[in-house]
């Protein structure tokens, strides 16, 4: 759409402006403050410079967690992704199957983020729970409190438990838009299945799919919650995220500098990795 | 190319239709010739692209058989009945070339590539597009896109028919007018059978050998533009065909006299109208003729459309139009007669034949 | 061609009708091919729905059950735990607390986002690409980064423990958010629809008020869903700025820890609970969900 010149929309950008500038750069900004300078209580600060930010990239600690983050939100959307889309392939189209399906897959993303680590730390307990209580009696030594790999198997399963629908759901809403003639033309044209995904509902995904990336990565990244309410980021340290690893050095060791140099090259990392796969994502758009 | 039967075809969408009035489609029974070129004609809703989708395989018809050459494809697909559809809005492979578009259906097909790149690189001289072979076909304007539509169709020469659904709906005026003289020339070069889905006459009408008039679910005249226009057999397809549309005039009939309001016309032959039936005339407005002799008219107003005159006029109680040339005069007091050879009766709508 | 045209009349043809109700019902001939596409999304469900039917499950057991046998149903089933949740105010403060803070959130981030995405869909000005994907940044700022900073910044403005101060901080992900869908439902609607509107005489306003929101109500519809959503399910921001007053349901779970070890019952029971407002607004957006998806631009 041709848009006209007019920089009096500003005054209409303005409640945002400021609304935002309140609950985001002021806080922002504390964080600055705090990751260049270090204190020792009573609210005496000193001049520390890079410091932090030197202190956090050669910590080991970090780029730990940091691998750990970029592990998960590549194991879950690898799953997630292929998932959503062959589900939402396989969706009724009409009838009474649309609203029940809906509704039910929508269902875990309206549970708040702790109840869902909840109901899976219960759900996977070897004691009390279905899933644990299953796997031992078939003879597994499943253990998500102990094992590492069954934290982490946990802590996967439940993510897709928990956001595989809103792939499905964007995935869903791309193809009812696809008009019936698309696929009216595609039988008259002999096409396959096959051929059918390729050319015409795979194009057309295209945007909700680059939609479910971005946000599916964006919130795996930052994921804090649920893997604190199931394993508190342990056994170990090998479920500490970086979110994790942040809320235990901001309020549990109160390291102001580290914790706010850290809050920011973690910002800079999600922003710069958000705008990668947005530029590569899009950038086939632009050839024409 | 194949001649194709519909035999006691109707439709209807919901499940178990109890009366006629649930078949959005009624009985359809009906032979389309090899290589015509058929126009199915008719108001939105009067069930002429769901005809059009049973022919195609895109619906299966609630009762009735489909025969192509005389061989039943009532239960074949799209695909094996190999047709060819272009729809009312283009519809392209965003992500492919032009080039690739027009291969699409061939490939699927699994035509040896030399032939394929024969027959693509022969249709889209055909269809104009020569230059833009290797473009994507997103960035396309909407007549160009829909000629690809085509194209898909054209490439595959061994078709049975070529269906068109309203395919000049989303084009400019101007293209429009270009496109149909295309298909036209198309037609006549290659034979092809083809059925063309519209609500406008002028489109019909200059495409079709044989036009065919839906109304209401049924068809209601097969015929060619001239029968049309000069012998409506329902008084819908008098309104419909022409500008102004017939005049259709409440009138009662005894024998061979037909009267209107005060005035008697005799006719030159005897309408067999069954007692209690709704009776009618009709007249096109172009064989009224206004002068000083006849029977009495008054007229409310004069349009002109450059070409010639209408004249909007009340003729015993009812409204009446008349096509008067450009430069004739409207008399002062002005009377109307009918030509007596473009006069039809019609009983409860459908028109009651002269030789009955 | 010959003309090998049919020529029976309608009337006649019409006459036929009765009697071709014999010929052979096609559509009943050719059943549409039995497609067994149904399991995925099926068993997709089945496995959706198994960790929130534990959940049930449990809340209806008695602890003694929970922690002594293992059954698939509660064998003696008891609301002890839902009345211990309605009776005590802790428990059923903690859902008011949640719902009045996600409202006020909800209305304040779509009022303020639709002059916004009403500018950013319409106008060029001076830096709007940058101040809209600065917005955007701000949904990709993780929670954990401004827990901190929050606690201190609302405790500057006294506005620690209460409803407003949890509103106003999930405004940081929902108005970008809300700005982002709603831009996309207005961009949907032509340019001409507000051209109209102002040679009619209309001022900005009302055509605002009266013509352009009811176009786009079901994106505003959409845009609350998802700000109602992200506001109801986080949780670290909204306990980091309370502690009695406006504390949410979701936090209060934390207390079934109690002298005589977990308290599961009351803990499922709880979590239960906090399922139900979500099903209860899917349900009623559920045949726009699909729409809503799309963001108004597919």
């Amino acid at each position: 759409m041709e848009k006209t010149w007019n920089n009096k929309a500003w005054f209409m950008v303005l409640p945002v402006l400021l609304l935002v500038a309140f609950s985001a750069v002021i806080p922002l900004m504390t964080v600055v403050n705090y990751s260049v300078q270090d204190t020792f209580g009573n609210n005496q600060f000193f001049w520390a410079g890079t410091d932090w930010f030197v202190e956090i990239l050669h910590s080991e600690r970090f780029w730990q967690a940091l691998g750990r983050n970029l592990l998960f939100s590549g194991i879950i959307l690898s799953i997630e992704i292929p998932l959503g889309i062959l589900i939402a392939l396989n969706m009724p189209k009409k009838g009474i199957g649309v609203p029940v399906c809906l509704v039910l897959m929508a269902l875990p993303l309206l549970i708040p983020w702790n109840v869902v680590g909840t109901i899976w730390q219960v759900f996977g307990r070897v004691d009390i729970g279905l899933l644990g209580f299953t796997l031992s009696a078939l003879g597994f030594d499943y253990n998500y409190v102990n094992d590492v790999f069954d934290a982490w198997l946990t802590l996967i399963v439940m993510d897709v438990w928990h956001w595989t629908s809103l792939v499905v759901l964007l995935c869903y809403a791309g193809l009812v838009s696809i008009p019936e003639a698309y696929y009216q033309a595609a039988k008259i044209d002999g096409a396959s299945r096959w051929a059918v995904f390729r050319y015409i509902q795979l194009p057309k995904m295209k945007r909700v799919l680059l939609i479910a990336f971005l946000l599916r990565f964006m919130d795996s990244f930052m994921i804090y919650t649920e893997p604190f309410v199931v394993t508190g980021g342990g056994p170990g340290n090998s479920t500490t995220f970086l979110s994790i690893d942040l809320v235990k050095l901001a309020i549990g060791q109160f390291d102001l500098g580290p914790a706010a140099a850290m809050s920011l090259i973690y910002f800079l990392i999600v922003l710069l990795l958000s705008w990668i796969f947005y530029t590569v994502m899009t950038s086939s758009d632009e050839q024409a | 190319m194949a001649r194709i039967n519909l035999e006691h075809i109707r439709h209807a969408y919901g499940e178990k239709p109890k009366s006629e009035d649930d078949y959005a489609l009624k009985e359809v029974h009906y032979e389309w010739n090899d290589g015509g070129a058929y126009a199915l004609l008719g108001p939105s809703g009067c069930g002429k692209t769901t005809l059009l989708n049973i022919i195609s395989g895109l619906l299966q018809p609630s009762e009735g058989r489909i025969l192509f050459d005389g061989r039943d494809v009532t239960n074949l697909s799209t695909q094996q009945r190999n047709i060819a559809q272009v729809f009312q809005f283009p519809v392209i492979y965003d992500t492919m070339t032009v080039y690739d578009n027009l291969a699409f259906p061939l490939r699927n097909r699994h035509v040896p590539e030399p032939e394929v790149d024969r027959r693509v690189r022969e249709t889209i001289d055909m269809i104009g597009l020569a230059g833009w072979a290797k473009k994507k076909a997103r960035g396309l304007t909407a007549d160009q896109k829909q000629k690809i539509s085509l194209g898909r169709g054209l490439v595959r020469n061994d078709v049975n028919a070529i269906l068109f659904d309203e395919p000049l709906t989303v084009i400019d005026p101007h293209m429009k007018w270009v496109l149909r003289s295309q298909l036209k020339k198309l037609h006549r070069q290659f034979g092809f059978t083809m059925v063309y889905v519209t609500h406008d006459q002028t489109e019909a009408l200059t495409f079709a050998d044989k036009v065919v008039v839906m109304y209401d679910g049924q068809i209601v005249q097969i015929g060619t533009p001239a029968e049309l226009f000069e012998r409506p057999s329902h008084t819908f397809v008098g309104y419909f065909i022409g500008s102004p549309g017939m005049n259709v005039l409440p009138a009662s009939i005894d024998g061979s006299n037909v009267t209107l309001g005060p005035n008697t016309i005799a006719l030159d032959f005897q309408p067999k109208v069954a007692a209690g039936a709704k009776t009618e005339l009709g007249i096109r407005p172009e064989f009224v003729r206004l002068g000083r002799e006849g029977m009495h008219v008054r007229v409310h107003k004069v349009e002109d459309t450059g070409r010639h005159k209408i004249v909007r006029a009340e003729f015993a109680g009812k409204p009446i139009a008349i096509v008067v040339h450009e430069d004739a005069e409207i008399p002062a007091e002005p009377r109307v007669t009918f030509d007596p050879s473009a006069i039809n009766i019609y009983a409860n709508s459908w028109r009651v034949g002269r030789e009955a | 061609m010959t003309a090998r045209v049919d020529t029976q009349t309608p009337a006649q043809a019409s006459s036929q009708t009765t009697a071709s109700t014999t010929e052979k019902t096609v559509a009943a001939a050719q059943a549409p091919r039995r497609s067994l596409s149904w399991i995925i999304p099926t068993l997709y469900i089945v496995f959706l729905m198994l960790p929130i039917y534990w959940l049930v499950n449990m809340s209806f057991k008695t602890n003694t059950e929970i922690t002594g046998t293992f059954s698939l149903w509660p064998q003696d089933p008891t609301l002890r735990n839902y009345i211990v949740i309605f009776t005590d105010p802790a428990w059923y403060s903690g859902y008011i607390n949640s719902i009045l803070y996600v409202v006020m959130n909800t209305v304040i981030s779509v009022a303020v986002a639709l002059p916004a995405a009403y500018a950013f869909s319409r106008y060029r000005f001076l830096g709007d690409k940058h101040m809209f994907f600065w917005l955007l940044t701000n949904r990709m700022a993780p929670p954990a980064v401004f827990a901190l900073p929050f606690f201190q910044l609302y405790s500057a403005f006294g506005l620690i423990d209460t409803h407003i101060a949890v509103a106003l901080a999930h405004c940081l992900f929902n108005v970008p958010l809300a700005v982002w869908i709603l831009e996309g439902f207005m961009s949907g609607v032509p340019k001409e629809i507000d051209e109209t509107a102002y040679i009619d005489g209309y001022s900005f306003p009302r055509f605002f008020a009266k013509i352009f929101v009811p176009l786009i109500a079901s994106g505003i519809g959409v845009a609350a869903f998802f700000c109602f959503m992200f506001s109801w399910v986080e949780l670290l921001i909204a306990r980091t700025l309370t502690t009695t007053a406006a504390k949410p349901i979701a936090a209060t779970m934390t207390r079934t820890v109690s002298a005589s070890g977990m308290d599961w019952g009351v803990l499922a029971a709880a979590g239960v609970l906090t399922i139900i407002p979500g099903a209860l607004v899917i349900y009623f957006v559920r045949n726009y969900i699909a729409k809503g998806f799309a963001l108004g631009r597919v």
